[in-house]
């Protein structure tokens, strides 16, 4: 669904800076971290994104293209009065990875930051319950960063082997 | 009388004492169906707290993606909601499609529209028939269970596989649907009915039933959105979202069909949503089987992303080049280096992958949004104030699969 021109237009009034562009009807901005937690109120509040598609991340570690930075988050964004759909992207740096959660403004964002914590460990910052979800939470790799290989030997040697006798 | 739920003031306040007592529930059970945990704190019969842990069947769908290519990561798909195969496999490709800009043929996507309601049938089988199962109504379930064998049967003739399907390919689909499957298909929208009278006879005004899921584990609409929900357990709180009707994908605007919804949200509303949308796909099945368009089912040769026939690789030159063009390790469909999120409606919700193409055979990230793992995230939230026996009917009206949950 494309984004209505009336929100294209407040977007490009409210965030000059952002970059946006258009993929398949798709209409997709890059906000920059600082303004990230403003932006996104923005939106839910006075633009009626009031349904949290999805977050998820990009790490562009090796891609063939220039990005602004090595993590790019994604927020698919959608209204559910008149079906209007938008992607919010943030990218993150190499060092220490980190970004305001956005709990308080979607309950649903809850698990999905988790799932991000736990596969890429990028720090939401607010979260009321940040914990691995998916991995063990003796783990201590993030695997789908892509330096984290697809076979080979994993963490799995490095814990405890539970015998019937110890448990 | 149906049971009145504790306020979840009175059971957060109960939260510290020290008298509660903590259950197990799972991995192993038989009331979660699946792999998946939850702890439960209890005040005797009441829950006061619930804990999900999952993961246990976690298993890199999304780090095997980067490194399947576009056509053998399908099977990957199939196993993720593996109650509804053809849908996943059907969302997979639409995704794929979308970054590749590529357009169906009218044949092709009228099949799609019926391997996806044939899926959301035998799912809202499952889910419904395993949510009787636990609330006691045994032959309920094995009355939707000898249905959704006669949904495998039409999936078997098919594509040869009655459970993990593998029907789709990008551009098209494994073979051209053939008169067995559509008389199949025929015969059981005129039988099917019939049984879903039967079911609905043996639940709706029983009163055990109802006893047990009405007014138990209520979602309103504000929740609804504000906790990411979609598909059947939305539109039972109130939410008119469906994507088939919102944001028409494969040739859903020809049909005439109603999204079902109420207002109630809770457990019975949730089960009479899913049954109430069986028929509207019997509608859209009736429709779809009558005006299949003839012509070829994949997209043409020279657009170089579908592969060809097997004819057409044995017996011309062109089928042969594109065959290897597309097979060769070093060769591939050519991928822009763009991203495109696709979703479709499937039985449990939007199911939709989130695609970034590198110019290789493979995706550079292929992310699934699972609709079952939102769902789960809302488990504590409904059950907090119970009782413990509810907590089986909660989690069979929210239909949980453990595989697309960790995936």
């Amino acid at each position: 669904m494309p984004t209505n021109p009336a929100v294209i237009a407040a977007l490009e009034q409210q965030f000059p800076n952002a970059a946006k562009s258009e993929y398949r009807g798709d209409t997709r901005i890059v906000i920059a971290r600082e303004s990230a937690p403003a932006a996104m109120r923005w939106l839910k509040d006075l633009q009626e994104f009031d349904l949290l598609i999805d977050i998820t991340c990009v790490d562009y570690l090796n891609y063939r293209e220039e990005k602004p930075d090595r993590f790019g988050l994604v927020y698919l964004l959608a209204n559910t009065q008149n079906n209007d759909r938008l992607q919010v992207r943030v990218f993150l740096g190499e060092v220490d990875p980190r970004i305001p959660s956005v709990v308080p403004l979607w309950e649903g964002a809850n698990w999905f930051e988790r799932e991000v914590y736990d596969m890429f460990g990028i720090v939401f910052e607010g979260h009321p319950d940040l914990r691995r979800i998916l991995m063990p939470e003796e783990s201590t790799a993030y695997p789908l960063r892509k330096d984290y290989p697809l076979q080979g030997r994993g963490e799995r040697h490095n814990f405890p082997v539970l015998t019937r006798a110890k448990s | 009388m149906p049971l009145i739920p504790a306020t979840s003031e009175a059971a957060d306040a109960a939260a510290g004492q020290d008298y509660l007592w903590t259950l197990n529930f799972g991995p192993q059970h038989p009331a979660t169906h699946t792999t998946l945990r939850i702890v439960l704190k209890l005040d005797g019969e009441r829950v006061v707290d619930a804990v999900p842990d999952i993961g246990f069947l976690h298993s890199g769908f999304e780090k095997i993606g980067e490194h399947l290519d576009y056509n053998q990561y399908v099977t990957v798909t199939d196993r993720m909601n593996y109650i509804s195969p053809m849908a996943n496999n059907v969302a997979w490709h639409h995704a794929v499609e979308k970054l590749l800009g590529i357009e169906l043929t009218h044949r092709c996507q009228y099949i799609r529209v019926i391997i996806s309601e044939l899926a959301r049938i035998s799912d809202h089988l499952l889910s419904t028939g395993a949510m009787g199962l636990d609330t006691g109504a045994f032959t309920f379930f094995l009355y939707a269970f000898y249905q959704r064998e006669l949904c495998y049967d039409i999936f078997e003739s098919m594509c040869g596989a009655r459970f993990t399907n593998s029907y789709t390919r990008v551009g098209g689909l494994m073979h051209d649907i053939t008169p067995v499957s559509i008389e199949k298909i025929r015969k059981f929208v005129r039988e099917f009915p019939k049984t879903l009278d039967e079911m609905e006879r043996l639940l709706n005004r029983n009163r055990i039933f109802v006893d047990r899921t009405k007014g138990v584990g209520i979602l309103s609409k504000e929740q609804a959105i504000n906790r990411s929900v979609t598909g059947p357990i939305a539109r039972a709180s109130g939410v008119t979202r469906d994507l088939r009707k919102d944001e028409p994908y494969l040739k859903y605007r020809d049909f005439d069909f109603q999204v079902c919804c109420m207002k109630s949200g809770d457990t019975f509303a949730r089960y009479l949503v899913r049954m109430a949308e069986m028929r509207e796909s019997l509608k859209i099945l009736t429709q779809a089987v009558e005006n299949i368009p003839a012509g070829p089912v994949n997209i043409a040769i020279n657009e170089r992303a579908s592969l060809p026939d097997k004819s057409q690789v044995y017996q011309t030159i062109e089928g042969t080049i594109t065959h290897f063009e597309l097979i060769m390790t070093n060769r591939g469909i050519e991928v822009p280096n763009e991203e495109a999120y696709g979703a479709t409606e499937t039985a449990n919700g939007e199911l939709g992958f989130y695609l970034v193409g590198d110019e290789t055979r493979t995706a550079y990230r292929a992310r699934c949004r699972p609709p079952s793992f939102i769902h789960f995230a809302l488990f504590p939230y409904l059950i907090k104030g119970h009782t413990l026996s509810d907590v089986v009917a909660v989690l069979g009206s929210l239909n949980i699969i453990a595989a697309e949950l960790d995936r």
